[in-house]
């Protein structure tokens, strides 16, 4: 990991030794060591703009507690950062590629990141060194923590005439982590359209996958066998899967300009939002019924396009009603990814223009009931 | 090879159908008696004379044409006489000799005596079988048909709209929010484009095979009309006639049916076709332009409407620019006095439209028969300068074909012509350009139609004019006018920057004065309502601007009836101003409430859908619709209450209003009920469904699972607060 000021070095050094691991409150507004954090002093709630990448966003993470934020994106680099007040903790170096994917596990203490260089990396998040690398013949487009930590569920691309494949690999979380066997507990490829996203059920050894065709599926990994599936989920490309907090539902989002919640066990469509622009991302806002979109006019068409009829917005919809209820807005490209916070306190969303803004939400909309006193169960 | 009914490949050879391709390549062996022809007026010989008759028949034939032999000719005997029956038959050889035989010799004067009456063969067989027992035609069961103008009685005075979408076409009611509902949706009603009739009493859509035409509250079709490929039409304005317009010549193949409502072989290579809507019968077909252009290379675009019809639906007309104007009588559709208006160089013309009062006025000639006339169709055309002529616009009286007012203009680059809708005014828009031919501004030349001699009034500006707008029955105009140096060269992101300004008929001076002028505006679009007083201005066509605002020209209107007399200008007043991004059309409804604005995907694929406001510009409604193609409001036609009633109903206008508006709070209650219910439902069976998994998941995972559990926001914070003195300059002072 990299650190740059001492100031940074600092805090790193005793975030990680107290194991209470305290909230900073900053009253820093001064940039310093040239990485800047960007919001007006006088908001309770700015939104943080973070500017640690030079090219467009891939995925970002929340870990379990919510207080550190991960970002990955097409220039090659990883950042942590501080949730509350946007403050860069460090990077991870190392992939040769654009880092597609990122995924934590629940302690915090090991992150798996997939690349277009065809790498798997395992690190140690504290320290950001490289504890592990998987070599494949082509890029690793997601990767996934099981529920237990155990496991770890990557997918790699169909190219070159290679077959798409969904390995899933036993983490030896003995010692420092580096002692990982090379080969994949379970290994398979799917047939039919390819994969694009995937993550682990509650159900062990079933994993959820989203595909090019707009199917979603649910596989058996020690088999294989696809054990259910939804051909017609989506119309178009599945772009991103996220599950609730006890995994018994997900939302996925498409190229074909909607969203959809389902039912983890029978894959049934529950809802679905219809937007306007072809989607990236959609995540659920935990203890509130709402389901947060992301997308805007595809990233080819964005220099022709202005920030107005690109539709960067990060759309708020209610889970239940299918009903938009809000934007937030300040994108200048395509919305990539969007994850929020465990405890449902701020979002992130990961942006085309190489942003990640961090948005707190104000007191109000903890305790607004804009729908009336309707108790619906997360 | 493909194997019929996806039968396996077994018993290949003891299977194979071959019926089909022997259906195919079948030859029909003709074994009719076409080519047999009768002839009967043939002089009563005996055999001697026989040889010398038949050289005489065939050398008859063969002068008129029709080659024949001796040989093929074969004369009946009556044996008992001697002689010849007095008929012949001969063979043709083809049915096409048959046929031309018969047109050359039926009624040919043989000889003094004799004249020659040729048949067919296989008529004189079939008319000679005829049964001639008269059999009593069935009398066709009656169907009432349903209304075509029921939407008209619908209890809560809706107006209807059409939107297609996709492949969807949907016809809906638009109303109150909780009266809106979709009334008819149908797939694939059209592959091109849906149009209402002038008055809205029948909805058009377009097919590769031709158009057709819906009524009624159950949408039955009614009418059709076959113009393969069709791809414009136009209706009159009484709805009686259908002009249709397709770019490949019309071809007709003999497996056509054929009948008055189908193209004949005359009509082949034509392209405009106009027909009556009731009988659904073609009257007549044209060649899109009469005469070819000498210079092949000049493409001029197709003008469309390419006929122009009166507004009595007496008259249709036609231009030939720079020759002559063409005017067909209907419904014959005849030339009008079997020749055209010739006249040099003209450009344009347009027919005078009607108001109300000549339509009363008409309607009581045609009731009464007094000798009072109605008022003449009258029309008007400009043509442009030629030579040491100046460019000139007439008002034409027609049929009558007097001249009413001329008017000479000079420096005219272009005239444009605009009637107000009830024919009161006729403003001649003329872009004149300055001597040196390098800039251009603008005079509109305004004829009060309906004064003595048309003093005609005229307005100067400095600027181009690029929009020009009547108010519906109405004294005002709105023009859009433009001095931006980037006008007329357009280029994608520039928005040109335009002035809008009113003008009012002044009373007292009898001329056009400016009301108010609304500078540096990006608007180019002019809408009026129909009922006039409310208009719209609208940015359409630009990527960055797509702004709507809302005015009103009679703002103080109630103050002013009493008595005193309103400042000039001061009844403008900005109602509300409203963004519809992308926005493509903008259209008032018919009874001027509410305006719909829509992005249809024809222009652009950005965020295509269409919105309802009204008229104050507050949004009623918003839908982005992918693919969205078409929004149209149903024209109402004409209202059927007389002056006075109108009159009586604007007087109790309050008794009326009071009942609406306790139908509006009731209703309003009613809808908040529905929708609380509504989610109400939808929560409970979330709740339910959530239940139901929790239990699963427990059952499933027997508490396994080493994620924490997170409990709310209960967890100690601790904030640590940290001061940092940063030091950004030191300065070392002397400090004596």
């Amino acid at each position: 990991m990299q650190v740059r000021g001492s100031d940074h070095r600092r805090r790193r050094r005793r975030w990680f030794q107290d194991k209470r691991r305290p909230r900073f409150l900053s009253t820093v507004t001064r940039d310093r060591a040239g990485w800047s954090r960007v919001f007006d002093e006088g908001q309770p709630n700015r939104p943080i703009l973070l500017q640690g990448h030079e090219r467009s966003l891939t995925q970002i993470k929340f870990n379990a507690e919510g207080d550190l934020l991960f970002s990955c994106s097409k220039d090659h680099i990883m950042n942590v950062w501080f949730s509350h007040n946007g403050e860069r903790l460090g990077t991870y170096d190392g992939h040769n590629g654009t880092v597609w994917t990122i995924d934590i596990d629940s302690q915090s203490r090991f992150l798996v990141s997939g690349s277009a260089d065809n790498q798997l990396r395992l690190w140690n998040v504290s320290n950001g060194k490289c504890l592990y690398v998987w070599e494949f013949p082509t890029a690793v487009k997601r990767v996934a923590f099981s529920d237990d930590d155990e496991k770890v569920v990557c997918i790699t691309e169909q190219r070159m005439g290679h077959q798409g494949a969904i390995r899933v690999f036993r983490l030896n979380r003995d010692g420092d982590g580096t002692d990982q066997s090379l080969e994949p507990e379970y290994m398979f490829h799917p047939v039919g359209s390819k994969a694009t996203v995937c993550a682990f059920t509650y159900t062990p050894n079933v994993i959820l996958t989203g595909h090019e065709s707009g199917k979603v599926a649910l596989f058996d990994v020690t088999s294989g066998t696809e054990i259910l599936n939804n051909e017609r989920a989506h119309m178009d490309s599945v772009t991103d899967l996220q599950l609730s907090g006890d995994r018994t539902y997900f939302v996925t989002s498409s190229k074909d300009k909607t969203a959809r919640l389902h039912d983890t066990k029978t894959l049934r469509v529950l809802k679905t939002y219809s937007t306007e622009t072809p989607l990236n991302s959609a995540a659920l806002a935990p203890n509130k019924p709402y389901v947060l979109l992301g997308g805007g006019q595809e990233a080819m068409q964005v220099t022709t396009t202005s920030a107005r009829q690109g539709k960067f917005e990060t759309r708020f919809w209610h889970m239940v009603f299918e009903e938009e209820v809000g934007r937030v807005k300040g994108h200048f490209g395509p919305v990539n990814t969007i994850a929020v916070h465990p405890a449902g306190t701020c979002f992130a969303s990961g942006s085309e223009d190489g942003f990640v803004r961090v948005h707190h939400f104000e007191e109000s909309y903890f305790r607004g009931k804009p729908y009336g006193d309707l108790e619906i169960d997360d | 090879m493909t194997v019929p009914n996806g039968t396996p490949h077994l018993n290949l050879d003891d299977e194979l159908d071959l019926s089909d391709i022997e259906a195919k390549y079948h030859v029909a062996l003709d074994d009719s008696l076409d080519n047999v022809i009768v002839v009967d007026g043939v002089p009563v010989i005996d055999r001697s004379k026989l040889d010398k008759l038949l050289t005489k028949i065939s050398k008859e034939f063969t002068k008129k044409g029709a080659a024949l032999k001796p040989e093929s000719i074969f004369v009946p005997w009556d044996n008992a006489l001697g002689k010849s029956k007095g008929y012949i038959f001969v063979d043709a050889g083809s049915a096409d000799a048959a046929t031309y035989a018969i047109n050359a010799m039926h009624g040919h004067p043989f000889d003094l005596k004799h004249t020659f009456l040729v048949n067919r063969f296989s008529d004189i067989e079939q008319y000679g079988n005829m049964d001639e027992t008269y059999v009593e035609p069935k009398m066709e069961e009656f169907h009432s048909k349903e209304h075509l103008r029921a939407w008209l009685a619908d209890a809560q005075g809706r107006d209807q709209y059409v939107t297609y979408r996709g492949d969807d076409v949907e016809i809906h009611w638009h109303g109150k929010p909780s009266q809106c509902e979709v009334a008819y949706t149908k797939k694939n009603w059209t592959e091109l484009y849906a149009s209402w009739s002038p008055l809205g009493t029948y909805f058009a859509t377009l097919f590769r095979q031709g158009v057709r035409l819906w009524g009624g509250p159950s949408w039955e079709p009614r009418q059709r009309f076959a113009h393969p490929l069709v791809k414009l039409i136009d209706f009159s304005p009484c709805e009686n006639y259908l002009v249709t317009w397709s770019h490949d010549p019309i071809t007709v193949s003999p497996t056509l049916p054929q009948g008055p409502e189908y193209f004949s072989p005359e009509d082949e290579g034509n392209n405009i076709a106009v027909w009556d809507v009731k009988s659904g019968q073609l009257l007549r077909t044209f060649p899109t332009s009469l005469f070819e252009s000498e210079d092949p290379s000049v493409k001029k675009q197709m003008q469309w409407p390419a006929f122009k019809w009166s507004a009595d639906d007496k008259y249709v007309a036609r231009v030939t620019p720079g020759q002559q104007i063409s005017v067909y009588e209907l419904p014959s559709m005849g030339l009008h006095d079997k020749k055209s208006l010739k006249i040099e160089g003209v450009f344009d013309f347009e027919w005078c439209p009607h108001g109300d009062k000549d339509r009363d006025d008409s309607d009581k000639v045609a009731k009464t028969d007094k000798p009072k006339k109605a008022r003449e169709n009258m029309l008007a055309y400009w043509t442009p300068e030629v030579a040491n002529q100046p460019a000139r616009v007439t008002l034409l009286e027609f049929p009558s074909r007097r001249i009413l007012r001329q008017k000479n203009l000079f420096n005219v680059t272009e005239c444009k012509l605009y009637w107000q809708n009830h024919g009161d005014f006729l403003c001649v828009k003329v872009d004149r350009h300055t001597k040196t031919k390098k800039s251009i501004f603008c005079n509109l030349e305004i004829f009060p139609v309906r004064e003595k001699d048309f003093p005609v009034e005229v307005v100067e500006l400095k600027d181009t004019v690029t929009d020009f707008s009547w108010e519906p029955k109405g004294e005002r105009f709105a023009i859009v006018s433009s001095s931006d140096p980037n006008l007329g060269n357009p280029a994608p992101g520039i928005t040109i920057k335009t002035d809008i300004s009113f003008y009012q008929l002044d009373r007292t001076k009898n001329d056009f004065r400016l009301l108010r002028t609304l500078a540096s505006r990006t608007s180019n679009t002019i809408r009026w309502s129909p009922r006039g007083r409310h208009v719209v201005l609208a940015t359409v066509g630009s990527s960055t601007k797509s702004e709507l605002e809302f005015w009103d020209l009679d703002f103080n209107s109630e103050e002013r009836r009493e008595g005193q007399t309103a400042e000039w200008g001061t009844g403008i007043q900005q109602l509300g101003s409203a963004d519809h991004y992308g926005v493509t059309d903008v259209e008032w409804d018919p009874s001027g409430r509410y305006l719909a604005t829509s992005a249809s995907a024809w222009r652009h694929t950005l965020e295509n859908g269409y919105a309802i406001w009204d008229f104050r510009g507050q949004e009623l409604e918003k839908h982005v619709l992918d693919r969205f193609k078409q929004f149209i409001w149903r024209p109402r036609p004409r209202t059927l209450l007389t002056k006075e009633q109108q009159r009586q109903i604007r007087r109790n206008l309050k008794e009326y209003s009071r009942t609406f508006d306790e139908e509006d709070a009731v209703e309003e209650s009613n809808v908040s009920a529905e929708l609380i219910a509504h989610r109400k439902r939808l929560v409970d069976e979330w709740n339910a469904w959530r239940v139901r998994c929790r239990r699963d998941i427990a059952d499933e995972k027997g508490g396994k699972g080493k994620r924490p559990e997170h409990v709310g926001g209960e967890e100690a914070k601790e904030v640590i607060e940290e001061w940092i003195d940063e030091v950004i300059e030191q300065i070392e002072e002397v400090v004596e």
